[in-house]
């Protein structure tokens, strides 16, 4: 990351967002926001004296999933690009009643702003890739698991922070309490492969599962169980993987669990053992639910603005689930990552890949090659009823001074417009009505023949 | 009685591809249909249907791809709802609903599109030519 952030040709709008897309593909014309930080980062050296000085230190941190604090003048992690603190409006106490500004008096360079507002950059690019990741399954929406509710039944990104030697607890896995857990359970696809919540497998928890287990088996003692539907390790030496936790000696129980219950100061899980065929219960120490992904909350905004279609499971959806993985409905505009797919990281990096290799064939080539099939507008006979505009299913059609014109980088072709159409105005080029009305009468009078 | 005559529109993507199957798997279906290629099961407007049939084809099928499956995002949708309106608006006009017939063939389906074909000209061969209709 520090790489691509010190790269000439790279500039990172950090804390930003992307209001609208205008444009098609090698003239888009994008307004992004950028969001007031209240920290000049011309000015800020991100040396941290603010972080460490701040007054409002006991805000649950959302990179370490609530089991740290930050302050309210903060740098979200610290791999973070650029390293410029963002002030937390809610939490600062200069925001909400005028006094402190402890930062800014403290501040060598005189980078605080409390005066700093949104900015809008207007950028004009010739593609563009989209790679806004996904959500995580928030764990409490599955009541009979107690996430939320008692103390030690933690997602699996929470004990992600555990085993994190920078986490919260220095690398250390304890209970709430402060013990070393004399025995853990891991449960899967909490989330996923879930009429209740989401039918898709999240793809990537079997095997964060497993690492979790591993990094737990290695830094404590204790007994892991690991509950699972099926054990889905398909990837180079992902198999080998699971048989070496299976040699290291984690439990392997085959069935969801129904509930965790607390009894006697332990967490009882219990589950159907499908290969035993009998029910089990298991008292353990820490519940670790392997959360799914889900699309991000605003993936239906972001959809809508850079023209993306999406999946029934609400994923950004891809031009061809084999021959365009990475290309989208929208000419120009590319998809990588989790937000087109659940799927791990040698995935992602392979697909970023691919998506970055698109863009620049398309850049680098300086034009673009359109079907020669496209929609066509009778001007004269067009009524501007708009009903193609709405049928459209790439948004290559607008109105314009009460007739509609063709966008014809984004028009595919496929004539829905034409079957929408009530005046005959708009014809597909190769796909006229003469042509077809031709055809079919041929298609005819051979079958009378015959 | 004269065989029936029966214009397919078949989309690119699915469909057209799947009686490609048909063709190469070397299965037989009924000889009463030829196929017109269109790019995308929307594009058969409600006109060129009317047309076809007042050109004397005694069925029009329709063929596009299954939902969620649409080359072209949700180009069948448009397509279903346009031939649900134009069954009933056969009816009003006294011409048997039955003659129009929208399916669902992906390009895997080489087995289903014969078929269907087969299915649709025993249907149409219960019911009177359409010449005899139009005149």
């Amino acid at each position: 990351m520090v790489s691509v952030g010190q790269h000439e040709n790279i500039e990172i709008l950090s804390y930003s967002q992307v209001e609208e897309v205008a444009g098609y593909v090698g003239n888009f014309k994008v307004r992004v926001r950028k969001k007031a930080r209240y920290v000049d980062a011309d000015l800020c050296t991100g040396c941290g004296l603010c972080q460490e000085k701040c007054p409002a230190k006991k805000i649950p941190s959302e990179f370490d999933g609530g089991l740290g604090t930050r302050t309210a003048i903060y740098i979200p992690f610290a791999q973070a690009i650029p390293r410029v603190p963002v002030i937390d409006r809610d939490n600062c106490r200069y925001f909400q009643n005028g006094k402190c500004g402890v930062c800014a008096k403290l501040c060598p360079r005189g980078a605080i702003d409390f005066e700093q507002e949104d900015q809008l950059v207007e950028l004009e690019v010739g593609t563009i890739i989209v790679t806004t990741g996904f959500d995580l399954f928030d764990c409490s929406r599955v009541s009979e698991y107690g996430y939320g509710t008692y103390d030690n039944v933690l997602s699996s990104l929470q004990l992600e922070r555990l085993v994190d030697a920078s986490g919260p607890t220095r690398g250390r896995i304890v209970t709430k309490e402060g013990r070393e857990p004399e025995s853990m359970a891991i449960v899967h696809c909490v989330g996923s492969r879930d009429k209740n919540y989401n039918r898709y497998c999240s793809r990537i928890c079997c095997m964060y599962s497993l690492k979790l287990a591993h990094l737990v088996k290695d830094a404590t003692d204790a007994e892991v169980y690991e509950f699972y539907i099926d054990m889905r390790t398909g990837g180079k030496g992902y198999e080998e993987f699971y048989e070496r936790l299976q040699e290291e000696g984690v439990t392997f129980i085959r069935g969801r669990p129904a509930e965790v219950l607390p009894r006697n100061g332990k967490l009882v899980v219990k589950a159907e053992d499908a290969n035993l065929g009998r029910l089990v219960e298991v008292p353990v120490d820490m519940v670790i639910l392997s959360a799914g992904l889900e699309p991000r909350r605003d993936a239906e905004d972001v959809a809508r603005t850079f023209g993306l279609s999406r999946s029934a499971d609400g994923f950004f959806l891809e031009r061809h689930p084999k021959l365009g993985p990475v290309e989208t409905a929208s000419n120009g505009v590319f998809i990588a990552g989790a937000c087109q797919a659940p799927k791990d990281i040698p995935d992602t990096v392979a697909q970023a890949g691919a998506a970055a290799a698109a863009a620049m064939v398309m850049m680098d080539k300086g034009r673009v090659t359109l079907e020669p099939s496209i929609a066509q507008v009778n001007v004269r006979l067009c009524s501007g009823c708009g009903e193609c505009v709405v049928a459209c299913p790439y948004s290559a059609l607008k109105l314009v001074d009460g007739h509609v014109e063709v966008d014809e980088t984004a028009c595919k072709g496929c004539g829905v417009c034409v079957g929408h159409c009530r005046s005959k105005a708009i014809t597909v080029l190769h796909f006229t009505d003469e042509q077809l009305l031709a055809e079919m009468q041929g298609a005819l009078r051979t079958l009378e023949v015959a | 009685m004269p065989e029936p005559r029966i214009v397919a529109y078949a989309c690119t993507y699915c469909s057209y591809p799947g009686a490609d199957l048909a063709g190469i798997s070397r299965i037989k279906y009924s000889p009463n249909v030829n196929i017109i290629r269109v790019l995308c099961s929307g594009r058969v407007s409600a006109e060129l249907i009317l047309r076809t049939l007042r050109e004397g084809a005694d069925g029009v099928l329709v063929l596009g791809c299954h939902y969620g499956d649409c080359h072209f995002i949700n180009g069948n949708h448009r397509t279903a709802k346009r031939v649900a309106i134009l069954e009933r608006v056969l009816e009003y006009a006294g011409i048997e609903p039955e003659r129009l017939r929208l399916e669902w063939v992906s390009a895997s389906e080489g087995e289903r599109f014969a078929q269907v074909v087969d299915e649709f000209t025993e249907t149409i061969r219960q019911l009177p030519p359409m010449k005899q209709v139009l005149a």
